[in-house]
Parts: C-alpha cells; structure tokens; sequence
C-alpha cells in the first residue's frame, strides 16, 4: 500500500467547508437508531467549540428515503427540500448542514439538478410558494455534519482528554472507517477525498491516534442499501452483505468501526448479533463484537463525555472493550438507567454475542 | 535547400526524417526528451511477430543520420512569415524551416486516473508500460512485492472508451498488446494463470486473430468478458479484482498476485502543441487533420502537416505508413512553394 498515492488523491478532493454559523438538519432514524449522537455534535459544537448551530423545529423529513424507494416523486422530494431551505433563508443562514448521509446526496443531488436545469428549480419555487407561501435561497455552502466535524478534528484533538490508542500497549487502535454511499459516491467532488479513498473519517482517527485499516470489502454497502432491507423478502441479501465485510475485515482484528451514516452503523451494529445468532460467528475478542460507533460518539469519547450521555448502551455490540482500551472510565450500574437516572430495565442477553 | 522541421523524434518522425533526406530536403528533429523513439522506446517487444522494439526505433534512428536533432527541447513559440516558418525553442535558440511536420504522438493514459484501479496505491497494481520495463530488465516476472505471481490479470481498456475519463475512442493497439503480453508472461512462467478482462477484443488487423487464438489454444490464457469495477489489497498484499462476467451475467470476484492495466493512448499531450502552432484540436486532445478521409497528413493551417499518433490511436504500420504519405504532400507543398518563388 503506497499512503502517497491516496495522499495525493486526498490532496484533490478538498472542499469548502464553513468554520462556523450553520443551519442544521437532523435525521429521521438517527434519532431512533443512536439518539443521542446529533445531540453530542450540537454539544461538541456549540459548548466545547462555540460554534453558531441553528436548528429549527418546523423542519421535515428530506423523504429521500421514500425517493430512493420509488415511493415519493422526484418533484414532491425537491418542493420538500425546498422548503428545507426556505427555513434556513428565514433563519438568516447561508451554510447548511446535514445530518443524514441520504439527505446530504440528496441535497447535493437537488442542487446540482437545479444548476444544471434551472427550468426545474423555477417549477419547484412555484410549488412551495403555491404550497407554503415560501421563497428560499439555494444554500451558499453544503456540508455533512461529518465534514464540520473533520473540519474541527484538530480542535478536538488539542482539548481531547483520550486517544485513539490502546492504554495497556500503547499503540494505535486499529480503526475500519465506512463511509454512507451517499456521502460522495453520486458525486465524488462533494465529499472529502472523493470516493474511491475518502478521507472524512480517515482524517478524525488520524487526528485523534488511531491507524486505518484498508481490506478487501472497504467500499461494499454496509447492508442496509434501501431495497434490500425496506422490502423484508431481501433481508437475506442485506445481512450476506454485512457478513461480506466483517469476513473480510476480521483477519485485520480491527478494534472498532466509525461510520458516517445514519444506516451503516446500525447495520453494522445489529446484523452482528443476528450473523452469531444464525452462524454462531463473532468478530471481536473473546466472543465480542465488533464495537461500531458514529462519528459524534468517537469525537465525545476523545473529550471524555459519560458513555451512558452519549448512548452508548443503545448499542447492541458492546462498547466497553473499546473504552477499556481507551481509558475511558463508565460505571456499569448506571448503563441502563434514563434522562433522570430512573432504572430502564436490563435487556435480555444474546444466546451468542457476548455483551457485558 | 529547403529545410523541414520534424516536431517530435518518435517513429513516424523519425521514418519521415529518413524519407525527406532522400528526396533532398534538409530535416532538423525537434525532441522533448533526451532520447529518440518515443512510446516505442520503452517497449520491449512488439506485437504480432515478437520483433524487439529496439530494433525497430535503432533501425529508423538509423535513418536519420542526416539530420540534425535537437533533444530535450520544445517548440514555445512559431511565426509564420510568407514561405518561412520561425520557432523558438524551450533554450531561446530559433529554427527556420520551410514546412512543418508535427508528430508529436500520444501519452499514455495516466492510469492512476483511474482511481478505484489502484494504481500507485496498492503495490501489485501496474500497468502495462511498467510490465514492458520488466520484460526489458532481462530479471524475469516478478511483482513489486518481490513474488513470482501464480496468478496475474490483465485490464483491458484502461482510460479507453471511458467516458468517466473523457476518453470516448478506442485506443486500438491495447487489445493486442495485452494478448501479446500475456503470452509472453505465460511464456516465461508456464505454472502461472494468466486472464484477460476485456470488453471487445479488437483484434483488426493481419495476424492478429492468430495470436488471439494461440493465446486461447497454445497458451491458455483465460479471457473474461468484463469490464473491472475496482481493486482493492488483502492483507497478503494481493489484489481482489472485482468485476462482471458479462457473458455468463454474473459478479465476479477474484484475488491475483499482480493485476497489469492496459492503459491506452491520449492526445492530451498535443494542447500545447495546438496552440503554439495555432493549429485545431479535437475535444479529445488529438490534433485535427485537414480531411478525416482524404486528407489526413495535412492540418488545419498551410504548411503544417500532421503524422502518426498525434491525430489518433495507431499501429505501427499505419504510423509508417503515415510518416510516407506526409512526406509526399511535404515534397508536392515545396515544389509547389518554390515553383511560385
């Protein structure tokens, strides 16, 4: 492996990326599936780094995942988007962020179409305006809230209390970075490092100690891929495709993943326990998982925020190994407790994966 | 003596050089690089009959014994002034002439374009150039990993008939030099598993289809009707290649020691060309000929003329061939220039 040849690569996919002052957009599943990881960037954001972070109550799904499932009309989605938009032009902001991978395509998708067709964007203004009575600006800047993350990756770094970096041997923690499809492959230009070889994640886990790990199924879907999970006969395929990339990544005893995308972690995540449940394979030391974290959990663990704050026990695959291996401290008395500390109740354990 | 100037001392340069000389004219080469002969100089051996590439390239320099070359210099600026034509060099030095031959040739499709193929990413990706130098280093076949490969895959039409790299035509010679090159691998490692993942095997010329089929019957190589969708490293240091077999409808996934791209022929090259000279390109970077029928040696501006590669993918012969036939309307344009005088 030649670290120039993506250096180089990396050197031509660089994009504009706002320090500060954006209208951000939350997720329709991020919220359920890791809750508490859009409310971990608008802290790391807002408190740790005073950053101006505007989100607005009024906003709506994108509907790209009823577009990308033939459920919703390309023009019904654009009049939605566009009334995104028209929030933030209320708001006073220029730059927008968004959560959701599938939203950032989407966005990104919606706006190059509007570039290269402005007929259409004109049909779009007159049916929000019909609709909502609504003007809006196209946004001046587009970012995945992991570009504002990679953006800052150095600042976190200088206040980071933990590393990527095993405490007992010293050495970098070996880290799978998966990126969303949706984040640069419909248009390479728009992610950090392009497609092929991105470079959003790779940029944070160097920032903040860890070593990348490249195999085989590097650029393989995570298994959600829309069709083949929404249409409950394809289920087999989704989970043979995550199979496909822990198989090929196990010989590389990756120590944990981080994920860009709304879907990728979960998959990741939950097909773990359903691969030991139907093969009795698992990835991890000792009959563990592989621990699958977002962007924003990794940042929070890095500037030593409570495992439990950040959500980490929503997640099926147990987390502890990693954050023994970091240092980082939780107390497993208050795992499964609520917002309040009231006791939420233990969930019943896995006949296979081990989880603590 | 009416003197041409030859921009470019690869073979049909060269050819043209030794022709002119005969027919009287006095002939200064203009070359970029330090050495004559172009592509074909970092070739080790040629398609179909196997003839060492350096005895084609020593037996055209031969040819141009009475000209003058000028290496490691470039045309920046020509003036054209009635029947002379004025071009100073990369140096400051200026040469006169009474017509120009450009045959600037083609580059080799960067192939590291090419993102998702790996090369100059994963060590045992190399392209087809880079195996010609292997075969010429007299070491034998060995991968940049230090490993005899056991399995190796050639890629055919790199950077050609792309679209994603703005390269729509056929680069025509690559088929059959990755037909070429896998017989030679095989030839030297008899154990190995040699494939061929093409889209069309364009195979137009005599000869050709013989050496396709010796390749399938002699040599059993095994060709793949597929297109490669990327590569990636295992942690071997071997290359999965990915792709479909578009014959049998299927993915295709396999691991090989060392994976040869065959990148193809760009124009590229000729931009700056075209605009010292101020003569037309095509969006494709090849220089424009005057008549893509009638008329291929003459470009778009009186006394310039055009041969080989520069105006599109070549062979051998044609480029030959080419460099003759832009000699003859050289040799008519002069006498038809001193006639007037």
């Amino acid at each position: 492996m030649k670290n120039e040849g993506k250096r180089r690569i990396w050197q031509e996919y660089q994009k504009e990326i706002p320090n500060d002052h954006y209208f951000y957009v939350r997720s329709c599943i991020r919220q359920n599936f890791f809750p508490a990881s859009e409310v971990m960037f608008l802290k790391i954001m807002k408190d740790e780094l005073g950053k101006d972070i505007y989100e607005n109550e009024y906003h709506t799904t994108c509907s790209g995942i009823g577009y990308h499932s033939d459920v919703v009309p390309l023009e019904t989605t654009m009049t939605v988007v566009a009334r995104q938009f028209a929030l933030m032009t209320e708001a006073g902001y220029e730059n927008f962020a968004a959560s959701c991978i599938t939203s950032f395509g989407l966005y990104s998708e919606i706006m190059h179409t509007w570039e290269e067709f402005p007929e259409v964007e004109a049909k779009i203004r007159e049916n929000l305006w019909k609709a909502t009575r609504r003007e809006f600006k196209t946004p001046k800047h587009l970012a995945h809230a992991s570009d504002i993350i990679y953006k800052v990756r150095d600042e976190i770094a200088a206040k980071a209390k933990y590393k990527l970096v095993n405490r007992h041997t010293g050495k970098p923690l070996k880290v799978v970075e998966h990126i969303g499809c949706h984040y640069s492959k419909m248009f390479p230009s728009k992610g950090v490092g392009g497609a092929e070889y991105p470079y959003v994640l790779t940029g944070m886990v160097e920032s903040w100690g860890g070593e990348i790990i490249d195999y085989p199924e590097r650029r393989h879907c995570c298994g959600f891929g829309f069709r083949q999970y929404l249409v409950k006969a394809n289920r087999g395929y989704s989970i043979a495709n995550t199979k496909k990339k822990f198989d090929s990544m196990e010989p590389y005893h990756p120590d944990m993943i981080i994920t860009n995308c709304p879907g990728c972690p979960y998959f990741l995540d939950r097909w773990q326990y359903a691969i030991a449940e139907m093969e009795g394979k698992t990835y991890g030391e000792n009959g563990f998982g592989i621990p699958v974290f977002t962007y924003e959990e990794v940042a929070s663990m890095m500037l030593g925020y409570d495992p439990w704050d950040m959500g980490l026990q929503v997640h099926q695959v147990s987390a502890e190994p990693l954050l023994d291996k970091i240092g980082l401290p939780y107390d497993p008395a208050k795992k499964y407790q609520g917002l309040h500390r009231e006791d939420l109740g233990k969930p019943v354990k896995p006949g296979c994966l081990k989880v603590y | 003596m009416q003197k041409v100037a030859i921009i470019g001392g690869g073979i049909a340069g060269m050819e043209a050089a030794g022709q002119l000389n005969r027919l009287g004219y006095e002939v200064v080469i203009i070359e970029k690089n330090n050495v004559p002969g172009g592509n074909v100089a970092n070739w080790d051996r040629l398609f179909p009959h196997q003839r060492p590439a350096g005895e084609v390239v020593r037996t055209l320099e031969h040819e141009t014994e009475n000209a003058t070359i000028i290496k490691g210099k470039t045309v920046i600026n020509f003036e054209k002034s009635g029947n002379i034509c004025r071009m100073e060099l990369s140096d400051g030095k200026v040469v006169t002439a009474n017509a120009v031959l450009i045959t600037t040739g083609f580059r080799l499709f960067p192939a590291e374009k090419k993102e998702e193929y790996g090369y100059k990413i994963y060590d045992n990706v190399i392209t087809s150039a880079d195996l010609e130098k292997m075969f010429s280093s007299g070491k034998g076949i060995v991968t940049p990993s230090g490993k005899i490969p056991e399995k190796i895959a050639f890629i055919h039409c790199v950077g050609s008939r792309d679209e994603k790299v703005n390269n729509r035509h056929c680069s025509k010679v690559c088929c059959a030099t990755a037909v070429k090159q896998a017989c030679e691998v095989k030839e030297a490692l008899p154990e190995s598993e040699v494939f061929c993942l093409y889209m069309d095997l364009r195979m137009f010329d005599r000869h050709y289809e013989t050496m396709y089929h010796e390749a399938q019957t002699k040599f059993g190589i095994n060709f793949i009707r597929g297109r490669l969708s990327e590569t990636s490293e295992d942690n071997s240091g071997r290359i999965v290649v990915k792709c479909e077999d578009t014959l049998a409808g299927k993915p295709l996934k396999m691991t090989v020691d060392l994976v040869v791209l065959m990148v193809g022929m760009e124009g590229e090259g000729n931009r700056k060309i075209a605009e010292v000279f101020k003569i037309q390109m095509g969006k494709d970077g090849f220089l424009d000929a005057a008549d893509d029928y009638l008329n291929m040696t003459q470009s778009s501006r009186e006394g310039i003329f055009l041969a080989g590669t520069c105006t599109g993918p070549k062979n051998i012969p044609e480029t030959i061939a080419e460099a003759r036939a832009a000699v003859s309307d050289i040799h008519v344009f002069l006498n038809r220039q001193q006639a007037s005088v």
